[in-house]
C-alpha cells in the first residue's frame, strides 16, 4: 500500500499532478452547474412577470386575450 | 453530432433534446473516467524506463490532444457561425472555449511535472511546449474577446474570426516533434504501421482519453444550454424595457 502511495519514488509528481487534474475537472463542473441554476433562477424570475397578453398594444387584438400564454425556453 | 443535425438547430429543440441526452453523457463520463483511473493507477505496469512515471501519460496525454481536439471544435463551429449563421453555432464555440482552456493548462501543468523528473527541467522553450501555451493564450484571447465587446453579435463574429485566424496553431502543434529537433518526444500514437505503444498502456489511455471526451461533451452541453437561457434572459429584460417605456409616456 505504502509502495502505491510511493510511486517508485516520483510521488511527489504524481499525485499532484493528479490532484490538480481532479481539482481543475470538478472545479469547472461546479462553475458551469451553478452558471446553469443562476441562468435557470434569472429566466424563472423574469418570466413570471411577462404573461404575453400584458404586453398586447393598443389596436391590436389577440385571438384570445384572457389566457396567459408561456412562451418557454 | 447534435449540433449538425439541423432538426436540433432551434434552441428550443436543443434545449428538449439535451436535457434527454445530458444525464447519460454524465454517467457514461464517470464510468469511464472511474474505469481509466482504475486501470491507469493499478492495472498499467510501470515502465521499463520511465516507472511509475508513465502514470503521467494517462492524464497528460487525454488532455493535450483535448486541448487541440476542442480548438477544432471552436474552429469548425465558429466557421459555421461567418459561413451559415447557425444560430447555435457560436454559442457552441463560447461554450467549448474554458473547456479547452481548462484542458490546455492541465496538458502544460501536468507535462511541467512529468518533465522534470523525466527530463530535468519543468520548461523548456521547445516548438512543442512553446505552441501549447500559444493555444492556451488563444483561448484566453477568445474568452476575453467575448466578454469585452458590449454588443454579442459583433462579440460572436470577432471571437469567430480570432478562432479562425488561431487554428493554424493546431497543425503547428501536432508537427512540431517533426519539423524541429524537439525536447518532447515523438508521436507513438498516429503512425503508419499503427501505435508503437504497448497493449497494456494503449488500454488505459484509449479509456482515459474516451472518458476526456465524454467529459467535454457533458460540459459543453451544460454549457451551451447555460448561453441558451441567458440570451433568454437578455431578450426578457429588452421585451420588459420596451413594454416599459410607452407606458412611461401615455
Amino acid at each position: 500500500m505504502s509502495e502505491f502511495f510511493n510511486m517508485g519514488g516520483y510521488a511527489a509528481y504524481i499525485w499532484p499532478a493528479y490532484g490538480i487534474s481532479a481539482l481543475v475537472l470538478i472545479g469547472l463542473i461546479w462553475q458551469s452547474l451553478a452558471s446553469y441554476r443562476h441562468a435557470t433562477r434569472e429566466v424563472a424570475g423574469l418570466e413570471e412577470g411577462t404573461p404575453v397578453y400584458s404586453q398586447k398594444r393598443p389596436g391590436s387584438s389577440d385571438a384570445d386575450p384572457g389566457s396567459p400564454q408561456k412562451t418557454g425556453p | 453530432m447534435f449540433k449538425i443535425n439541423l432538426e436540433h438547430a432551434n434552441p428550443k429543440r436543443f434545449m428538449d433534446f439535451s436535457a434527454k441526452l445530458l444525464p447519460w453523457v454524465w454517467v457514461l463520463a464517470a464510468g469511464l473516467m472511474a474505469t481509466g483511473l482504475y486501470m491507469a493507477l493499478f492495472v498499467a505496469p510501470p515502465d521499463y524506463q520511465q516507472g511509475e512515471t508513465v502514470r503521467m501519460m494517462f492524464i497528460h496525454v487525454p488532455a493535450a490532444s483535448m486541448a487541440q481536439m476542442v480548438y477544432m471544435f471552436m474552429a469548425l463551429a465558429s466557421a459555421i457561425a461567418l459561413i451559415m449563421k447557425h444560430p447555435l453555432a457560436d454559442m457552441a464555440a463560447k461554450a467549448a472555449a474554458p473547456i479547452g482552456a481548462a484542458f490546455t493548462l492541465l496538458a502544460l501543468i501536468t507535462g511541467s511535472l512529468w518533465g522534470k523528473p523525466m527530463w530535468g527541467t519543468w520548461w523548456v522553450w521547445d516548438a512543442r511546449l512553446t505552441s501549447v501555451l500559444v493555444l492556451f493564450f488563444l483561448y484566453i484571447g477568445y474568452m476575453a474577446l467575448w466578454e469585452a465587446m458590449e454588443e454579442p453579435v459583433k462579440a460572436a463574429k470577432a471571437a469567430a474570426v480570432l478562432c479562425l485566424v488561431g487554428v493554424v496553431n493546431i497543425p503547428v502543434i501536432k508537427f512540431s516533434v517533426e519539423w524541429w529537433n524537439t525536447l518532447h518526444q515523438p508521436t507513438s500514437l498516429v503512425k503508419i504501421d499503427g501505435p508503437s505503444i504497448h497493449s497494456s498502456m494503449l488500454w488505459p489511455l484509449a479509456v482515459m482519453a474516451a472518458a476526456y471526451g465524454l467529459f467535454f461533451a457533458a460540459l459543453l452541453i451544460l454549457r451551451m444550454r447555460t448561453e441558451i437561457l441567458k440570451r433568454r434572459v437578455r431578450s426578457l429584460q429588452l421585451s420588459r424595457a420596451r413594454s416599459a417605456s410607452p407606458e412611461a409616456h401615455a
